[in-house]
């Protein structure tokens, strides 16, 4: 921390707004000059769910690694979304942590409110919209890897029916299901998707009842966007295909896990905790994708062909060179208006409220 | 052989030792617990029990967590001493807050003094309602409450669900599933600036008293006991099991619907998808822990909110993780009703073979 009380004044006064309150408060640490950061984490799920909640968790593990008695980590988990998350936040501002990360849209109003009863503390909320002087956003364009996935689902597919497991009809999901349908009918024009909503992040039982039902329906790929591995494990049973979500899950199911999304929060939280140390953090909304590495593709099945990597690579590649638009037009929609006229692809401020589905998805 | 449970001779002291008792088993396995964890077993166990009461937010914060599933509990323990099974409270919850909901919504970004009170009458109102369907349905068909109760709860929610995703979303909201935030006049008062403490709490305690008064001095509290302790005097003294079914239906689903007005108005402060941690079905092991008399029930749910946040406690600052501290608030509740059982009864072992021990 002593840097901070080294740098020269016309630097500091040149850090206004926010930074001022990130300042502040690194000023307010230099009086205990050997204390470190105490950084706090809340995750919405169990760190065992080996998806998100877990995903996350890594990024904390490379935080201590990166920055040892400089920081110290403590996080939450399975925090129930609403009035809970919004005592647990209190607390660790409480408890003196000067950096919070609380990971899902849920925990979004709740930090807002615990934010504006502690302005020295720094808040970064994942997936939502709400900003303030000392709350920043950061999301992944986790829809990126998915036109990956549906790539290789039009590829690998037989019956050209593919059963989507998904949780709640919010624009983070709704465009991943879209991007993965977009993609798969590159490669299988014919390819239709079926989404049973759960309504639930993390429910393992109607996970692997969905997984079924879509499979006994005559689906022979299984993508998700839940947390367990339960519906690869039925998958696996059941002779189908499938992803993991947003770790490497294939020792759940050696033979249906073709690939994953994989979430590396680690760069971005390394930035941030830097930025905080460093006495530089601002506001901000960050949303990085495959380009920045925060998401990317977990090792492939050894059984997929090598023709089949290589179209995926393609995509994948393509997408991070920022040279395929995974939303470009023409795209229609589940009634067969035009969504995207052609030639056009889709804003972000679009994306982020998307509401509808695209043709050739059944839900 | 077989297992026989003899009661012992009551004691006016069965009430006191059997919770302290289960405090010291549960804190002697908590250390226990701990020190295998490699944790400093004195900490967390200070963590988890007593940190919470030392400051004035967390006392505070006990309150919120608390309310709703005192409020709940009281409403439903008046039925199951008639032996009314009504397991829905999770269902009134979430259809009173829609009712408060509603009306917050219609009168969004208006001023009255009225709004607030209207929200809450139409949460009681809804509560009731819902908690009508099976009534109606026991009473008249003589189906089990049990189900339908039961079964009215996910009706209840994807009701919750199928508003938030569509006509009543926030319209600035991107798309999320939320209602907008309630305008000033839809919010419950906080009773300690800087705290989260709402006039539920205040609610809460009341509705236990009134409890307390209509179950202990008054005829309807008597026959309520009766039609569930011994229905066939009930009926021989001319007591109503019908009327008795309908008032243990209104009262639970009154008071859980206005539970859900006091949540939604009060630390979410608008609708969204899941609106309760399961208050309704906790509530259900609260008025048994409580049992099912009002101050037991205030109670227990105090000791069921210190167990979870005691449990945020310990993994905040202990380190404990979370299934660890599952454990520790199962323990609690296994000894509390374990030392209340054998304190009351007696396991005796009869050498007399019934005959159906004795089929392999």
């Amino acid at each position: 921390m002593s840097e901070i009380t080294s740098l020269p004044l016309s630097r500091r006064s040149l850090i206004v707004g926010a930074g001022a309150t990130a300042a502040m408060l690194a000023g307010t640490r230099t009086g205990l000059a050997a204390d470190p950061l105490k950084v706090g984490f809340v995750y919405v799920g169990p760190i065992g769910d080996h998806g998100y909640s877990y995903s996350h968790d890594l990024g904390r593990k490379a935080v201590e690694a990166e920055f040892g008695d400089r920081v110290k980590v403590t996080f939450v988990e399975n925090v129930n979304e609403g009035p809970d998350s919004e005592r647990v936040i209190r607390q660790l501002a409480t408890a003196g942590n000067g950096l919070i990360f609380s990971t899902s849209f849920g925990f979004m109003q709740p930090t807002i409110r615990v934010a504006r009863q502690f302005p020295k503390v720094v808040f970064e909320h994942a997936t939502g919209y709400m900003r303030a002087d000392n709350v920043g956003i950061y999301n992944g364009r986790f829809y990126e890897g998915r036109a990956v996935l549906g790539t290789i689902a039009g590829l690998v597919s037989k019956t050209g029916s593919v059963g989507y497991v998904a949780s709640f009809p919010i624009p983070e999901v709704i465009m991943g299901i879209n991007a993965f349908l977009l993609a798969a009918r590159k490669v299988r024009p014919d390819l239709t998707v079926k989404v049973i909503w759960l309504n639930s992040w993390y429910d393992p039982g109607k996970e692997a009842d969905a997984a079924k039902a879509l499979i006994d329906g005559g689906a022979d790929v299984i993508a998700q966007h839940v947390d367990s591995p339960a519906a690869m494990q039925v998958a696996e049973a059941r002779g189908a295909y499938a992803f993991g979500q947003a770790s490497d899950m294939s020792r759940f199911a050696p033979r249906a896990h073709l690939t994953a999304i994989v979430y590396d929060w680690a760069p971005y939280y390394k930035e941030r905790v830097k930025l905080v140390l460093d006495g530089a953090w601002k506001s901000d909304d960050t949303w990085w994708g495959l380009k920045e590495g925060l998401i990317r593709m977990a090792p492939y099945n050894p059984s997929l062909p090598e023709e089949i990597r290589k179209q995926a690579d393609a995509v994948r590649d393509a997408i991070a060179a920022g040279t395929l638009q995974p939303f470009a037009g023409p795209v229609k929609d589940q009634k067969g208006a035009v969504r995207i006229a052609a030639g056009e692809t889709i804003s972000d401020a679009d994306l982020l409220k998307m509401d509808w589905l695209v043709e050739g998805v059944q839900s | 052989m077989r297992l026989e449970l003899v009661r012992r001779p009551e004691s006016p002291w069965f009430g006191i030792v059997a919770p302290l008792l289960a405090v010291a088993l549960t804190v002697a396995s908590g250390f226990v617990l701990f020190l295998a964890l490699g944790l400093d077993p004195v900490e967390t166990l200070y963590q988890f029990m007593l940190a919470p009461l030392t400051t004035f937010q967390s006392l505070t914060e006990l309150g919120v967590k608390g309310a709703p599933l005192a409020l709940i509990a009281t409403g439903l323990a008046i039925g199951f001493r008639a032996n009314v099974w009504n397991i829905g409270a999770e269902g009134q919850l979430i259809i009173g807050a829609i009712a408060a909901g509603g009306v917050a919504l219609a009168f969004w970004n208006e001023a009255g003094w009225w709004i607030l009170p209207l929200m809450l009458a139409a949460s009681v109102a809804g509560g009731m309602a819902w908690a009508a369907i099976p009534a109606f349905l026991k009473t008249r068909f003589g189906v089990n409450e049990i189900l339908t109760s039961l079964m009215l709860t996910y009706v209840a929610s994807l009701i919750l669900q199928m508003l938030v995703f569509g006509p009543w979303k926030d319209p600035d909201g991107f798309n999320y599933p939320q209602t907008r935030l309630f305008s000033e006049a839809a919010l419950l008062p906080v009773l300690i600036e800087g705290t989260r403490l709402h006039a539920g709490a205040l609610v809460a305690l009341l509705a236990a008293l009134a409890a307390w008064f209509v179950m202990a001095r008054t005829v309807t509290g008597f026959e309520i006991a009766v039609v569930g302790d011994a229905p066939q005097a009930a009926r021989f003294a001319g007591f109503s099991t019908r009327r008795t079914v309908w008032l243990s239906f209104l009262v639970g689903g009154g008071a859980a619907g206005l539970a859900g007005a006091f949540e939604a108005a009060g630390p979410i402060g608008q609708l969204v998808p899941v609106l309760t941690p399961g208050y309704g079905f906790t509530a259900i092991i609260v008025a048994f822990l409580g049992r099912l008399s009002p101050p037991g029930i205030v109670a227990a749910a105090a000791l069921m909110a210190l167990t979870y946040i005691g449990g945020e406690n310990a993994q905040i600052t202990a380190g404990l993780p979370q299934a660890a501290t599952g454990v520790f608030q199962g323990m609690l509740l296994f000894y509390l009703l374990a030392t209340d059982g054998l304190l009351r009864f007696r396991i005796r072992l009869t050498g007399a073979r019934s005959p159906r021990a004795a089929q392999p």
